[in-house]
């Protein structure tokens, strides 16, 4: 219906050069008023119908089917039809629970539809937003997500508490310019970075590569065109991101516990630690 | 009528007047007539302050540790616990150095010595710092292995990237603060380094030190940068990054 097109317009537009996108548009256009129009037309009859052969009130079910037989006419209906059903409805609703006393079973009008709001019984089902999607195994947040949380939060809260309890944090003598520590090393976040600087410039060590790395994670999402998750079928990256990122553990542990003065190899456990936190 | 008030009474009286009402909104947990049901479960989401982080539902596998680790989570906790201690350690720190002036070391020293729970709070701060580095690292380890970087989540990838930047900043500028021998050379080999940038490299490095080299400028600096402007902007973005998990979705998944 909603794709109809008056011809006449249509044809009288592309003969005046109109292009086919214009003249289509107006066309429809076209066709809609024509429709309204003469719905207009038709409107006072219909309504004189169901006033005329109104049922006393309680019969509603059988004048609802019929207004709901208008509409399906029409296509739509006018405020006043829509009053007059909601009136027939609630009438006839409140003639069952009268007579079922309390009784919270749902009537047999209703049944099988108990989720539904009864409202959208009054709206066109073009009127109806449609929502495509899969239904999600979900569950609330409160208490589900929350109590997760919170004990999540109490755990890293405890475990936090006793290390400061037992580990002070280093405080060295004060700083001093003129006396280089040996070996002086950066955080342990910074140590792979510190460790590339043996085998490269530092221009190479300090900015290229860490520059390259930053871009290059940011880049990530765009490079790799691969649309599933599922790691079965994302075997390449897998191994190229695993592989990066025990070479970069690597670097940080040999950084951190294997050199010792003037950053030579050591043994940890025959040397001694040259670590800090 | 004189009865002993029961526990019962007693919540009535707390729960039922106009103060608590107008604090704790319909369908709190915290308001009278709250029921474990569907309705009251759904309004107890909508109606708190955490329906800025959260929404109604979630996926029932989002739940799973084996599925976040929580490292996202616990990485936001330490932030906000970093936050907390941070604050207290500011009240007995002065950024100070210089000779004569070594104001920020005798305030290290001070706090361990003089101040009531000084060490230990200055211990969970930097034990929580280092764990925040950590975690925030797994976190993008695990991000990454569930493929939560493809669309529609490439955008919030790249805010995490800058979170990740700004965490290792953060934790960078935080370690000068001490001013003992660790602090001072740990930090010169991290900004030897900024100097090897190409063309720039002696303006980057004299805008990052506020001189030559490392000295009370630098303390100064980069202490406002630790306590203020850092935090100021991995909070813009976190807020960034916690809408979009939201908008793009919620958690990824399941796989
Ligand atoms: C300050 C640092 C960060 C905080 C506090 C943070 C916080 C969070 C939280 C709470 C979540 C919810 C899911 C979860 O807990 O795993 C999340 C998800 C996510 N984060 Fe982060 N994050 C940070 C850094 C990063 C980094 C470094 C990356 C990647 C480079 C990243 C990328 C993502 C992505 C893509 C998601 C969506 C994951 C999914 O839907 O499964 N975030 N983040």
């Amino acid at each position: 219906m909603a794709e109809e097109i008056d011809q006449q317009v249509y044809d009288d537009l592309i003969a005046q050069g109109k292009s086919e996108r214009v003249a289509t548009a107006k066309a429809k256009a076209a066709a809609v008023r024509q429709q309204k129009q003469q719905q207009a037309a038709e409107e006072p009859a219909q309504q004189a119908q169901p006033a005329a052969s109104s049922p006393p009130a309680g019969d509603g079910g059988q004048a609802g089917g019929q207004a709901a037989a208008t509409m399906a006419e029409a296509g739509v209906m006018t405020p006043e039809q829509r009053q007059e059903r909601v009136r027939q409805a609630l009438q006839a609703k409140q003639g069952e629970t009268g007579g079922q006393a309390g009784e919270k079973a749902p009537s047999a009008k209703f049944a099988g539809q108990e989720h539904t709001h009864r409202l959208l019984a009054m709206v066109p089902p073009s009127g109806i937003q449609q929502i495509r999607g899969k239904q999600e195994d979900k569950v609330y947040t409160w208490p589900h997500l929350i109590s997760s949380e919170f004990i999540a939060l109490m755990a890293v809260t405890a475990g936090l508490t006793v290390m400061a309890v037992f580990v002070n944090a280093p405080l060295l003598a004060l700083a001093n310019p003129t006396n280089t520590p040996n070996p002086s090393k950066a955080p342990w976040y910074f140590m792979g970075l510190q460790e590339l600087l043996l085998y490269f410039h530092p221009m190479v060590a300090g900015v290229t590569i860490p520059t390259v790395m930053l871009v290059g994670l940011a880049a990530v999402p765009y490079v790799d065109r691969n649309p599933s998750r599922r790691p079965e079928n994302r075997k390449t990256i897998i191994v190229a991101f695993t592989v990066f990122m025990v070479f970069w553990a690597v670097l940080v542990m040999v950084g951190s516990f294997f050199r010792g003065p003037g950053l030579n190899w050591v043994w940890p456990w025959v040397d001694g630690l040259w670590f800090a936190l | 009528m004189s009865r002993i008030p029961n526990a019962d009474d007693v919540k009535k009286g707390v729960q039922d007047n106009v103060i608590w009402k107008s604090i704790f909104r319909p369908g709190s947990i915290y308001r009278k007539g709250y029921r474990d049901t569907s309705r009251d479960r759904a309004l107890a989401a909508m109606n708190n302050v955490l329906y800025h982080l959260h929404p109604v539902k979630v996926k029932r596998h989002g739940l799973k540790l084996s599925y976040t680790y929580c490292l996202g989570g616990t990485s936001f906790f330490l932030f906000i616990l970093l936050t907390v201690t941070g604050i207290f350690l500011m009240f007995f720190y002065t950024p100070a150095a210089g000779s004569g002036s070594e104001i920020a070391y005798a305030d290290m020293q001070d706090l361990s010595a003089a101040v009531p729970f000084g060490s230990f709070v200055r211990n969970m701060h930097r034990w929580a710092a280092h764990l925040m580095t950590l975690t925030v690292f797994l976190h993008m380890a695990r991000v990454f292995y569930h493929g939560a970087y493809k669309p529609p989540r490439e955008f919030n990838w790249i805010v995490g990237i800058v979170l990740l930047l700004l965490t290792l900043l953060l934790a960078f500028t935080g370690y000068l603060l001490p001013w003992d021998q660790l602090a001072l050379w740990a930090v010169s080999v991290g900004t030897d380094m900024m100097g090897y940038t190409p063309v720039f490299g002696d303006q980057v490095q004299f805008v990052l030190l506020g001189g030559v080299q490392i000295g009370p400028e630098t303390l100064l600096r980069w202490y406002v940068l630790h306590v203020l402007a850092l935090p100021f902007v991995l909070t813009i973005f976190l807020a960034v990054h916690f809408w979009r998990i939201r908008k793009d979705g919620g958690i990824s998944g399941p796989l």
